[in-house]
């Protein structure tokens, strides 16, 4: 049993007239409709926390809809490390009443309601939060002037913000003439007078010092800010990815939309094709021509490409294949979060075709994960999914610049001619195909083929071959994971319980560990990247705990187990390991696991360990 | 770091070097699969001919195929190639071209193949226009899965499917080809190998995406079916007349193949119709040189910045 004693990191702090309370980290949600450019807000003030070395993360969700609709952002800014948006928020921004209803119960206690006066009227009887109305609409039409309209009330709301939170003005500035240069010198003269307005908002009792990021290590590479999907599309083209096509599908598409655009200031092709099937045949196309290619697509478009990722298999051909994963099944929650597609990436298709699954855990782990995969790929060739999902793909965080020189592949189709003695599909070796243009020195050229075969590439019926090429399949992919670096457990290494999780879920399951073990719980957390094959050596960590809880977004199935709950317990048969999942489309809150978790160990009381107060509360408010 | 990761486009002579000419013997590879008197034999025995008289270095041609009886033609031909799934090989045969321009791409199939499952393909690697030759074997029956209704199989066609007799309306391969804006449309016989191998060879001479449909008869499993086309069965082979340009009166009546409308006319004709050159369009550019046009004016504007700069400028941009 654990004593709830933990308090809030600040507790309330104690603002009255004259002292500005200082705050490690604070979280920010804005909530309007989608063509308000709430992103716009959330994403300068990311690559501000970027630029001053602090730590960030957001959360957005986006609207279905074509054009229009509630739309949220939420950014958490701070000098401490951030694992996750936050589960409550210390400032709601709301622009419309909707804004304000849908989101109240979102902010903490003693948390700060900014609310546009113009289109909001909050509950007068509310007095666990600070409401504070500001004519956000009215009074930046005033400031901008002219036919704008009340285009530049985010930029307005930026200001206020930076004003409220002592954020450095010179660097926002410079943000927003960024983003706007390249348009009329107007819009960006109308946006800094939309900041000014803001900033020069009376309302002195919202004043608060966000702590400032430590100075970067001497040498230390600068902080980049950026979302998962912009992060993995890098990735691709640090690995020497000259190739690709696709369909477009939610959320996947942006990737595809940055691989068009920059490929061809690479030398490179990005097809947009009719159709999945054609999307990843064309890809495949590219990778025979000796060319790593990569297609992509989100969950349904995945189960379009299974056939050919069957024949990938069997054909031996390396290929990338990302899958951004939605809601499902169908077109399901095509604008939200799940990780339902663990099984469909690991046995879709049909017959044996063993492939290899990896999943990012964070935005920067995109980029990396994008060059292990095609690593992989060219060195078994094999397909590779990377299993990448709507949260990861839409959040921006701030992380070190990859080391790009040392990093940046150059990769070249290689058509050195082939030995008289080569086999396309030897039993006894790793074989890379002979793209197009490779002499072959046999005088004999090879059918690159989904027929089962035999080692020159003949068609055969033979059960013997057929049971020997099937494993030989099977033991390459096992051999992937002989090259892979001992997993490492965060936290205590041996204990009450393991948390296992996945993707995006990373962060916070993370932080929850943190809690639970400031509240004395000895737990670790052990997050999978490689997901097929797994890790060597689960077992001896798995051995170290009372019990092991897999946390996951989807659902426990019939037999009452997540998907990768239900891998792990095929693959070590251990009855310790249980389950955490949930489908409601929303990525983790720190408090959800905590008290899972809690739940499984029968630690009675949960109410420790968990921030309840906002650190921005005002008891002494004059 | 190289400026590009695909070879210049470049249509390589015929060999100069010092290696032996292509021959049939060079070329034969796996003994056909296929029922004695398949039509595709003819096919394939026109094939090397083609091969011969093109003579491209043998490492550069690619014969690619989906799934069918006609689709096991890369296994018989000693060249580079592919044995793909049911109706996919088209977009597959255009990551090959795109990506290795200074490939040769041949693609086989049959009217199940291209015009049922691969249908969709058919159409938008036409409008999309890859340098690459589609030779479409079509005997208006499945083969291989024994006697099922095609795409092609005639009104009254007594299948499998359709003991009674096939009642969907046919496609007609011509109109489809031309509507969906392929820039070589031919059609030949398996029964006229002179005929056949002229047409393969303008395909592959063809700046584009040419295809040629040849009816080549299962004997198994639709036997006759295309003795209309066949004078010694009591059939027409009737050849399209192309235009001469020579002013002379006849010439008027000629087929002009760069007329659309009038291919489109050509192509609606009764069965048997007509065999020959329905449409050649050597104007539209391939995708093959709009993406090389697309590389070669983006990096003109990033000043051929090498990958490392790209990658590092777009990182600083993220600060």
């Amino acid at each position: 049993m654990v004593s709830p004693n933990t308090p809030g990191p600040l507790g309330a702090a104690a603002h009255s007239s004259g002292e500005t309370p200082s705050i490690d980290d604070v979280v920010i949600r804005l909530a309007g409709d989608s063509q308000d450019g709430i992103q716009a807000v959330g994403g300068f003030l990311a690559r501000l926390a970027g630029r001053s070395d602090q730590e960030v993360m957001t959360y957005m969700t986006i609207p279905s809809t074509i054009s229009g609709g509630p739309s949220i952002f939420q950014v958490r800014m701070g000098s401490g490390e951030i694992l996750s948006s936050g589960d409550r928020a210390d400032v709601l921004v709301a622009f419309y009443q909707h804004s304000y209803e849908s989101h109240r119960a979102s902010l903490r206690p003693g948390g700060v309601l900014l609310y546009d006066s113009d289109h909001v009227t909050p509950d007068p009887d509310d007095k666990t939060i600070t409401a504070v109305g500001v004519p956000m609409t009215s009074a930046t039409v005033e400031a901008v002037g002219g036919s704008s309209k009340e285009k530049g009330k985010n930029i307005y709301v930026l200001g206020l913000l930076a004003r409220m939170f002592d954020l450095d003005v010179a660097k926002l500035t410079q943000l927003i003439k960024e983003r706007f240069s390249g348009k009329n010198e107007d819009i960006v003269r109308n946006a800094l007078l939309a900041f000014d307005a803001g900033y020069a908002y009376p309302a002195e009792n919202l004043r608060y010092r966000l702590a400032k990021g430590a100075a970067p290590a001497a040498g230390a590479r600068p902080q980049v800010t950026t979302d998962g999907n912009t992060a993995l599309a890098y990735g691709l083209l640090a690995a020497g990815v000259r190739h690709g096509a696709a369909y477009p599908i939610t959320p996947w598409s942006s990737i595809m939309e940055t691989l068009r655009v920059e490929l061809p200031k690479y030398g490179g092709i990005f097809v947009q094709c009719e159709d999945e099937i054609a999307a990843i045949s064309t890809a495949l196309g590219f990778s025979y021509g000796g060319n790593l290619a990569i297609t992509g697509s989100s969950g349904p478009g995945l189960s379009l490409k299974m056939e050919a990722l069957g024949w990938a298999t069997m054909a031996e051909m390396p290929l990338i294949v990302v899958n951004v994963q939605r809601g499902g099944p169908s077109t399901g929650m095509p604008t939200n979060i799940e990780q339902s597609d663990l099984l469909q990436a690991i046995y879709g298709s049909h017959g044996d075709c063993p492939r290899v699954v990896l999943a990012p855990q964070t935005v920067e782990d995109c980029f990396y994960t994008a060059i292990e995969a095609c690593r992989i790929a060219r060195q078994f060739s094999t397909p590779v999914i990377i299993l990448s999902d709507q949260a990861l793909a839409t959040r921006i965080e701030a992380f070190a610049e990859p080391d790009l020189p040392k990093l940046m592949i150059e990769a070249k189709p290689d058509l050195t001619p082939r030995a008289a003695t080569y086999k396309p599909y030897p039993l006894d070796q790793l074989q890379h195909h002979a793209p197009p243009g490779s002499v072959m020195g046999s005088g004999k050229y090879p059918t690159v083929t989904g027929l089962e075969h035999d080692e020159l590439g003949h068609p055969t019926a033979s059960p013997a071959l057929h049971m020997k090429m099937t494993a030989k399949r099977r033991d390459k992919i096992k051999a992937v994971a002989d090259n892979y670096a001992a997993p490492a457990v965060f936290g205590d290494e041996s204990g009450d319980a393991l948390l296992i999780g996945w993707g995006c879920t990373y962060g916070p399951i993370r932080e929850a560990v943190g809690r639970l073990r400031g509240a004395g719980v000895k737990v670790g957390h052990l997050q999978i990247r490689h997901i097929h094959p797994l890790d060597h050596g689960l077992e001896k960590i798995f051995a170290c705990y009372r019990k092991i809880i897999v946390v996951e977004i989807n659902d426990e199935g019939l037999y009452g187990y997540g998907q990768l709950a239900t891998l792990l317990r095929a693959r070590f048969a251990n009855p310790a390991i249980s389950s955490i999942t949930k489908t409601d489309g929303l990525t983790y809150k720190v408090s959800e696991i905590f008290e899972r978790v809690a739940q499984q160990l029968e630690l009675g009381d949960t109410s420790f360990g968990m921030r309840k107060q906002s650190v921005l509360a005002m008891p002494t408010r004059t | 770091m190289s400026a590009t990761a695909t070879p210049p486009a470049v249509v390589p002579a015929p060999m100069a070097d010092a290696r032996p000419p292509l021959t049939k013997k060079i070329l034969t590879a796996d003994h056909p699969t296929w029922c004695p008197g398949c039509g595709d034999f003819a096919v394939l025995a026109s094939f090397y001919k083609v091969l011969e008289k093109l003579n491209y270095p043998q490492e550069k041609i690619v014969t690619f195929a989906g799934i069918g009886c006609s689709s096991r033609f890369p296994y018989f031909v000693n060249t580079h190639g592919g044995h793909y799934i049911h109706g996919r090989s088209l977009p597959f045969a255009a990551g090959i071209s795109l990506g290795r321009d200074d490939l040769h791409v041949f693609v086989f199939g049959g009217d199940g193949d291209g015009f049922s499952i691969g249908g969709n393909h058919l159409v938008h690697t036409a409008r999309k226009n890859p340098r690459l030759t589609y030779v479409i074997m079509d005997n208006s029956v499945y083969g291989l899965t024994k006697k099922q209704t095609s795409p092609t199989s005639p009104i009254g066609f007594k299948s499998k499917t359709d003991p009674w007799g096939a009642y969907d309306q046919p496609i007609n391969p011509m109109r489809t080809l031309l509507n969906s804006g392929a820039t070589f449309v031919a059609r030949s016989h398996a029964t006229q190998v002179n005929h056949m191998v002229e047409m393969m060879l303008k395909a592959a001479q063809h700046d584009g995406f040419s295809v040629v449909e040849i009816l080549s008869e299962c004997v198994e499993f639709f036997e006759g079916a295309f003795d209309g086309a066949m004078p010694r069965k009591g059939g027409t082979w009737s050849l399209i007349d192309l235009k001469k340009n020579d002013g002379s009166p006849e010439d008027a009546a000629r087929h002009d193949p760069t007329d659309e409308v009038a291919a489109f006319k050509l192509a609606s004709e009764p069965w048997p119709g007509k065999f020959g050159i329905f449409y050649e369009n050597k104007t539209r550019p391939t995708k093959n040189a709009l993406e090389q046009k697309l590389i070669a004016n983006t990096r003109e504007k990033t000043k051929n910045a090498s990958d490392l700069e790209l990658l590092q400028k777009t990182f600083a941009r993220m600060r």
